[in-house]
């Protein structure tokens, strides 16, 4: 650290002063536009335009909120973007479980080389295969269909799934998933009884970064949905704003929305994540 | 319940490494079979081959009348006790012991029934609604335990389950195993690498080196006829002593001389078999520590006195170096004086049975290998006071120096 710069005596002191400070630049740097969204949303149209501007909010009010849920295709892209997050996190996590449970388990020749590739599909540049993928879907016909943006969500989510699970997996003691079989369980069953119920806290981990990935995605969604119908809230939010032509207090009163979910999520996840699930389960 | 049979069976990983080797084994119905050897001589995967938990390379596993070498682990009817009790840290004692039953589809009543009655006889009833973790290393090496006998399996396998209890609660929950053994007589086979474990507990011993068989038999014979070196070194504790002899023909009979020390022997079998002694007649020579001092005066060391004058046959008089007092007994350190030592160049690691029918004087820097006796707590032996012991030749095993076999 820049402790390191420092000298004699001083040194731990300083370094430890140090240390805050940059942890406070860090914070403020990352939470700032949070917060200056976050009152942007609760003041008036007139504060938000007073040159210079105001630090803090002068009066909050709640009428941007009242704005944005009062529109009935604001409330419908929330429900889109659940329901489009909510089912790539399943589809991911089930087939992300299964085959980094194999990945974890089996001994296979080139197991390196099978995990480089998997990792490599998320390399893929999203905008060199989008034009391919929309004609694609066009063909099969699921444009302007949840699925269109499900899938792709799910291909590009996935390797990340299945390398984070990997590593939880290979963190479960063997003998647990033996003591199930020789106990007359299936593989299958011991998978689910014992692995899955045991992998909880990367299991957690894994769906809400999958969660946050699908619920943030804006390039897939904005591609393959034309209908309002099914747009998620990353689409929606840019359309609502051309509506509201200057409502940038509406526009930010949506972005706060879209994030507390993912606030709330994490907070919720992150108590079982660090539970130790596995605490007792072998000696130490 | 079941016989298990282990017929010419092999394991081989990744292509070359040999785990178990030609391994052959009749386990009757309800014996208790410790499998007991060295770290890394193959234990646990011979018995993990009889689980299913790991293929079987050649050979075939019976259990019962069945060869089960392609069945998986569920339908083999066994029950394992792991070293790490791999208890279910998700579920509370209760549903530990009874997930097999409920897999099986047992109905309820059945399952609390089976589970409390194995929880009375483990006593541990209070904590079946606690986690694993909530327990102690003995508690949940107990819920292991009934996790297996709530199944009423036709074996119980178990992997060194012991060794993450301390000293004291080890010796208790052998005890404990063993009635347990005796109460419900399911056919055991128990993995360990402590050879107490294995005297104390088993009906017979499966002695493994490097994959080999080296001996099955009960404790017993195992430790009074061990069949070569390597058991008579890893059976019994102290362990035996070792010295190098030669084996000399001698008015028709035999003698395993040692420095100025000379015993009678009977007849090395491949003697008897009209071959001759092996090249220049070397032996090795093992000889329990028990049966050391004051062999003549009283066949154990507890009654031998120790030390005395008597110039009769079979003594040899040694220069303690260590006593250790165990309370109930005394263990007496001493090494081959050089002068007494016979040279052999060519066989540097003959060694001679000491425990006892060591002779010496001096101290004996040239062996590494410090010999032990066993005397009576009362002994007034002292270090560095000449300690006269006495040999009983009857208990004096001979170990042809190249094949490391016994010979007597
Ligand atoms: N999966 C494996 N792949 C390759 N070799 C293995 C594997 N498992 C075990 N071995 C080797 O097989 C031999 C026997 O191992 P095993 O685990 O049966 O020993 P053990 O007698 O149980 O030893 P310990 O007392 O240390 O548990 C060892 O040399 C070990 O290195
Ligand atoms: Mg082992």
């Amino acid at each position: 650290m820049a402790a390191a710069s420092a000298s004699g005596s001083g040194r731990s002191t300083l370094g430890t002063v140090l240390f805050y400070v940059f942890v406070a630049l860090f914070v403020l740097v990352s939470v700032a536009p949070l917060l200056w969204v976050f009152k942007m949303s609760i003041i008036t149209k007139t504060e938000l335009f007073a040159n210079p501007p105001t630090f803090l909010p002068n009066s909050p009010t709640a009428t941007s909120y009242g704005t944005i849920f009062g529109d009935e295709r604001f409330r419908k892209a929330l429900i889109n973007s659940t329901i489009i997050a909510g089912v790539t996190t399943v589809i991911c996590l089930f087939f992300g479980s299964i085959a980094a449970y194999a990945i974890a388990r089996l001994r296979f020749r080139f197991k390196s080389l099978v995990m480089t590739l998997i990792l490599a599909i998320s390399f893929f540049p999203a905008v060199a295969i989008i034009a391919p993928l929309f004609l694609q879907y066009r063909t099969i016909g699921i444009i302007d269909t949840y699925w269109a943006v499900i899938i792709t969500d799910t291909v590009f989510a996935l390797p990340l799934t299945i390398w984070i699970l990997v590593a939880f997996f290979k963190e479960l003691p063997r003998d647990l998933e033996e003591a199930a079989k020789v106990d007359g369980a299936t593989t299958i069953q011991a998978f689910r009884k014992v692995i899955v119920p045991l992998a909880a806290p990367g299991v957690f981990t894994t769906a809400i970064l999958t969660f946050i990935f699908a619920w943030n995605e804006f390039l897939f969604a904005n591609t393959f949905l034309f209908d309002a119908d099914t747009q998620p809230v990353t689409v929606a939010i840019p359309n609502f704003a051309t509506v509201y032509t200057v409502d940038y207090g509406a526009q930010a009163a949506a972005a706060v929305t879209v994030t507390i979910p993912l606030v709330i999520l994490v907070l919720l996840f992150q108590r079982r994540i660090v539970s130790g699930l596995t605490a007792g389960a072998v000696k130490g | 319940m079941a016989e298990v049979t282990l017929e010419d069976v092999n394991k081989v990983y990744a292509g070359d490494v040999v785990a178990v080797r030609d391994m052959n084994l009749d386990i009757q119905d309800g014996e208790f079979i410790v499998f007991v050897g060295p770290s890394g001589c193959g234990k646990s995967t011979a018995l993990r081959m009889i689980a299913g938990l790991e293929d079987i390379s050649s050979g075939k596993v019976f259990i019962g009348d069945n060869v089960v070498n392609d069945l998986p682990p569920r339908d083999r009817d066994i029950a394992m006790v792991f070293q790490n009790y791999a208890l279910y840290p998700h579920m509370n004692v209760r549903e530990n012991m009874g997930f097999a039953l409920k897999l099986k589809k047992m109905d309820k009543d059945e399952i609390d029934r089976r589970v409390s009655e194995a929880a009375r006889i483990l006593s541990i009833e209070r904590f079946l609604d606690r986690k694993p973790k909530a327990l102690s290393g003995g508690q949940r090496q107990r819920v292991a335990l009934g996790r297996a006998i709530v199944r009423e399996p036709k074996a119980f396998l178990m992997d060194e389950p012991l060794s993450n209890l301390d000293a004291k609660l080890r010796v208790q929950m052998r005890t404990e195993i063993g009635k347990l053994h005796n109460r419900i007589g399911v056919t055991t086979i128990y993995v360990t690498h402590d050879q107490t474990e294995a005297m104390t507990m088993a009906d017979r011993i499966v002695v493994l080196k490097d994959g080999v068989v080296q001996q099955v038999d009960t404790p017993q014979v195992m430790y009074e006829n061990p069949r070569n070196v390597f058991v008579a070194g890893f059976i019994g504790s102290p362990a035996m002593n070792f010295m190098r002899a030669r084996l000399e023909k001698e008015n028709g009979g035999y003698v395993a001389s040692f420095g100025r020390t000379r015993i009678p022997s009977t007849a090395p079998r491949s003697a008897r078999r009209g071959e001759g002694l092996g090249p220049r007649g070397l032996r090795r020579k093992g000889r329990r520590p028990r049966d050391t001092p004051g062999a003549h005066r009283g066949r154990h060391a507890r009654r031998g006195r120790g030390h005395g004058r008597d110039e009769r046959p079979n003594t040899v008089e040694v220069q303690p170096q260590v006593i250790e007092s165990m309370g109930s007994e005394k263990y007496l350190y001493f090494g081959l004086p050089k002068e007494q030592a016979v040279h052999l160049d060519s066989v540097a690691e003959m060694t001679g049975d000491a425990g006892g029918d060591a002779d010496g004087a001096g101290s004996a820097d040239d062996f590494d290998e410090m010999l032990v006796a066993r005397i009576s707590a009362e002994s007034q032996a002292r270090r560095g006071q000449g300690v006269l012991l006495s040999i009983d030749a009857s208990k004096i095993r001979l170990f042809d120096a190249e094949t490391e076999q016994a010979i007597l």
